[in-house]
């Protein structure tokens, strides 16, 4: 039989579309039945897959590892991630290399442009802009100065050292010095990132590491560009330098400039998509990679436009798009960035394996030394140059934790990487990897337990307290008052030029409806609201909620008045004191964690065991169906000031109507309610023997004649009015 | 700090570097602003400041200008209000806004972050009851937002009646309900805005003060 060849057959003529090899067979078929062809039940395919699925299979890899560091705790408190991801890449790299297969390579394309943006844009969307502005100054002074000065102290004594006898370096000569120094000078966003993420150092220090290495990017590309050029030309002019000069400022404003269209862009365009959301975390994603690439076509700095990009878009992108958009796009950003974080990573330690290797010892011992040395004296001596100009000095604990939180990584590689002369390439590539594999490996072990030895400060829990958001805003009114009392022109009086500017003018274009005069004190508050609001939702089972419970309500704080009337309790006093207590505990919290700084999980789900499955689900497309129009239509905001009650379950009565007040009388009559309502008292479903269930359904005007327009709980009834309302969330 | 400068009334400026901890540089500056601003005379009061243009677009000017007319901040422990001010207490009034010194102990860098608070808590507690209440409150939450042209009554309310909340379960913690929160004390004032760094925020930088770049 031909069985065994006609499927290999039909496939090639499926293919091939060859019309004569079917009309034989259709001819064969005709004539004998002994040569039927066999449908190919399986067949195997692998080459027409082979890209993506080696991309998924390696992604889904690269997570199964990250899964893996979490289930076991205790490695992961002692050695930071990204370490075991290192080390995981160096044992995946053995491995294929040792069935021979041809390692991938972190290449330079992949890392630029599609593995190192997501991560910076996560950086740059969720900068902190106060912190940022504030301590700018220095950031820049470290960013550029410091770079600088690492480069050339780094690069020149190298050439010193190669200069050596015996050490067989003669060859390289001082522009190659120079250039292995500007890729090696320059702290790494990733990996100071992925340190610092997990040791939770106070917001100065993160900041100003972090700054650093996000804005050296541009002297970054300049010094390594320019070098470049000149070791094929050899010889450097002072006009050169200059324009070297020019251009280091052409790269960076350039950038920032790029960066920033694309970023007015974004947020003029999300000024329109109230009709169609569920495209709207699309155009803050893909303006953002365009003002990438487009930076990048110039040779402009790409990491400061992408950051420019995100700055600029997000208070006005934050204003337009709905809820669920935002939670997208910040999931969605987290959720690159660990990836793209973890892959690098990965790719490094396999490159490890991969690369061919030059290894001379004075050169990569020295280069690691230097990378210490240098950094420290650098620190040192811009910190006293700093420390004059700033109102918050930086103590000696600072400036250690800054010098040693300059890290190498992954960037440093990628440019080595790119070099074209092959002959020191991968000599300079040795070098880095070791200084990469020390910082991380060695810097990054250690600072955890120095951080603590140090007693730095840590960053503080308590963010989102409306207290301090007010007394921000009024701080900042006061000194820019004081200084115009002074007859000062200073930062104060300044931003608040800008931020005047920017409500009369620039708002008005790039936010939709009214929520572009909606003071900033308001919006905050909102958006505090509504997340207790989210809270509330996911936490259906109150007793986990992991805070201080205080038991102040409402009612502790409104002035008595004189008249009150109160309503007739109908319960036992112990039973009202249970209810209270339920309410207290549920409703009630005074620590809110909104902002975790970790960027790997973002909100803190309290909901963890001995809920069923069926009640939260209940509660959930309960709560959701009153919440989504609320969540996609936020522009309505300005309307009425929230107003949220809790609704009981329908087996607990605790006030009636005194009869005067209650607009329906005394008999509050029976609503149908199903006995799964919607309970944010989840305690205490299951009390049978309260019968009689009463439920005054609350007209929404009577809600808003009420007193207790916020209410972070409903304690107790109000002074005035009595609610049984049922829950409806309006904004 | 600062070369001498020869200008007349210099040894008082002696007895007012001690008093405030400016430098006589600093000193001469705020003279020569204080002149400015009450035309050549000898006091200041409330209509001078009301004439500075960029001040009038300030939410909360009527406060800023009160702290300088109450005599809470004039450190001399007196209180109520005054009609005009001479350059002393003008300066006096300065000196909360000075940048803390580098070498501090902890004892007084505490004591500088107790005086500024203090001076906050001044500026809120306007009828000097010791306490600030919730309509004191409410009233600070409406000048705030006061800019904003589109102000509804409740919006405001409701943000100090949240604020006011926190207040309270940060102090009191438990209460009962029959309880009355009375108003921020100035303890629960610094409690409140513990982690604020107020020592390093609340500064302005008159280093730089150049005369010739006074805005009017």
């Amino acid at each position: 039989m031909r069985n065994f060849k006609m499927p290999v057959e039909f496939v090639r003529d499926a293919v091939a579309g060859n019309n004569e090899t079917l009309r034989n067979d259709s001819h064969h078929q005709t004539n004998s039945t002994a040569h039927k062809k066999a449908f190919p039940v399986l067949s195997f395919n692998y080459d027409h897959v082979r890209k993506p699925f080696e991309i998924s299979l390696w992604i889904l890899l690269a997570l199964l590892m990250k899964l893996g560091f979490h289930i076991i705790p205790t490695v992961s408190n002692v050695v930071p991630e990204s370490c075991l991801l290192i080390f995981v890449g160096l044992l995946v790299g053995g491995f294929i290399k040792a069935i021979g297969e041809e390692a991938p390579i972190l290449d330079s394309k992949l890392f630029f442009l599609y593995l190192l943006p997501p991560i910076i844009l996560d950086a740059g969307y969720f900068l902190p802009i106060r912190a940022f502005t504030e301590n700018m100054g220095t950031i820049l002074v470290f960013a550029v100065v410091g770079t600088l000065w690492n480069a050339f102290f780094i690069g020149g004594t190298m050439y010193g050292v190669c200069q050596i006898r015996g050490a067989e370096l003669a060859s390289v000569d001082l522009l190659s010095c120079l250039l292995f120094g500007s890729i090696i000078s320059a702290v790494d966003p990733v990996a100071v990132l992925a340190v610092f993420e997990e040791i939770h150092i106070n917001e100065l220090l993160h900041i100003l590491v972090f700054g650093e290495s996000l804005l050296n990017d541009a002297v970054t590309v300049v010094l390594y560009h320019l070098f470049e050029e000149f070791s094929h030309a050899g010889t450097v002019t002072v006009v050169d330098a200059l324009l070297g000069v020019v251009c280091f400022f052409v790269v960076s404003l350039g950038g920032i400039l790029v960066g920033a269209i694309y970023g007015l862009l974004g947020a003029f365009t999300s000024r329109f998509t109230s009709h169609t959301r569920v495209i709207e975390p699309l155009f803050v994603f893909l303006y953002s990679y365009m003002a990438y690439l487009s930076a990048e076509v110039f040779h402009l700095s790409g990491i400061m436009s992408l950051i420019a990009c995100g700055v600029m878009m997000r208070p006005y992108v934050e204003a337009n798009i709905s809820h669920k958009s935002y939670t997208t796009v910040k999931y969605f950003l987290k959720m690159w960035s660990s990836v793209s974080e973890t892959l690098i990573f990965i790719f490094l330690g396999v490159s490890t394996v991969a690369g061919p290797h030059a290894w001379n010892w004075t050169f990569v011992i020295s280069t690691v030394i230097l990378c210490l040395v240098s950094r420290v004296l650098g620190v040192l001596g811009l910190t006293y140059i700093i420390n004059k100009f700033r109102i918050v000095k930086l103590t000696p604990k600072d400036q250690f934790i800054v010098a040693y939180g300059g890290l190498r990584g992954a960037i440093a590689f990628s440019l080595g990487f790119l070099l074209t002369n092959s002959k020191m390439k991968y000599m300079f590539l040795t070098a880095i990897i070791t200084v990469i594999f020390f910082t991380v490996y060695v810097q990054g072990m250690t600072i955890r337990p120095l951080v603590e030895l140090l007693a730095v400060k840590r960053k503080k829990e308590n963010k989102g307290s409306i207290n301090e958001e007010i007394h921000t805003q009024f701080l900042d009114h006061l000194l820019t008052g004081i200084e115009c009392i002074c007859g000062h022109y200073g930062h104060h009086h300044w931003k608040d030029k800008l931020n005047r500017f920017n409500k009369t003018y620039v708002k008005k274009w790039l936010i939709a409806g009214e929520r572009s005069t909606e003071p900033q004190l308001i919006s905050f508050y909102n958006k505090m609201e509504m997340k207790q609001a989210m809270m509330l939702v996911e936490s259906g089972n109150a007793a986990k909620l992991p805070t201080i419970v205080s038991s102040v309500s409402m009612q502790n704080i409104q002035p008595r008045g004189p008249a009150r009337r109160r309503a007739i309790p109908s319960i036992s006093k112990s039973r009202e004191e249970e209810i209270r207590k339920i309410l207290r505990g549920n409703l009630q919290k005074t620590r809110q964690r909104l902002r975790s700084y970790s960027r790997h999980d973002l909100f803190i789900d309290p909901f963890e065991d001995n809920v069923s499955e069926v009640r939260f689900r209940r509660q959930r497309v309960e709560m959701e169906r009153r919440m989504s129009h609320y969540l996609t239509v936020p522009a309505n905001r300005q309307e009425t000031t929230p107003v949220r009650k809790v609704c009981f379950e329908p087996e607990h009565q605790v006030y009636t109507y005194d009869d005067s007040e209650s607009p329906r009388g005394p008999t509050v009559q029976p609503n149908p309610i199903p006995p799964d309502a919607v309970s944010l008292l989840s305690e205490s479903p299951q009390r049978p023997n309260q019968s009689g269930a009463q439920r005054a359904k609350v007209p929404d005007e009577q809600e808003e004649q009420d007193q207790l327009k916020l209410s972070r709980c409903l304690s107790d009834p109000g002074p005035n009015k009595e609610e049984e309302g049922d829950g409806s969330f309006r904004s | 700090m600062g070369a001498l400068q020869s200008s007349p009334g210099q040894h008082e400026y002696g007895d007012l570097a001690e008093k405030t901890g400016f430098s006589f540089r600093q000193i001469g500056v705020l003279h020569t602003r204080f002149k400015q601003l009450s035309h050549n005379e000898e006091t200041l009061q409330r209509d001078h400041f009301n004439e500075i243009p960029d001040l009038a677009c300030n939410p909360i000017r009527a406060q800023i200008v009160g702290a300088f007319f109450d005599r809470r901040n004039f450190r001399e422990n007196g209180e109520g209000t005054v009609q005009e001010i001479g350059f002393e207490e003008f300066l006096v009034v300065m000196s909360h806004f000075r940048p803390p010194s580098l070498h501090m102990t902890q004892e007084q860098r505490e004591s500088v972050r107790r005086e500024k608070l203090r001076f906050l808590f001044n500026m809120h507690d306007t009828d000097n009851d010791g306490t600030i209440t919730l309509e004191e409150y409410r009233h600070l939450v409406e000048e705030l937002l006061s800019l904003s042209e589109t102000l509804e009554k409740n919006t405001a309310k409701s943000i100090a009646d949240a604020a006011m909340l926190e207040v309270a379960s940060i102090s009191m913690g438990h209460m009962e309900p029959d309880e009355f929160y009375e108003g921020i004390t100035f303890e629960h004032f610094l409690k409140l805005l513990n982690g604020f760094e107020i020592e390093s925020r609340m500064n302005i930088r008159f280093l730089r003060m150049d005369t010739t770049t006074l805005c009017k």
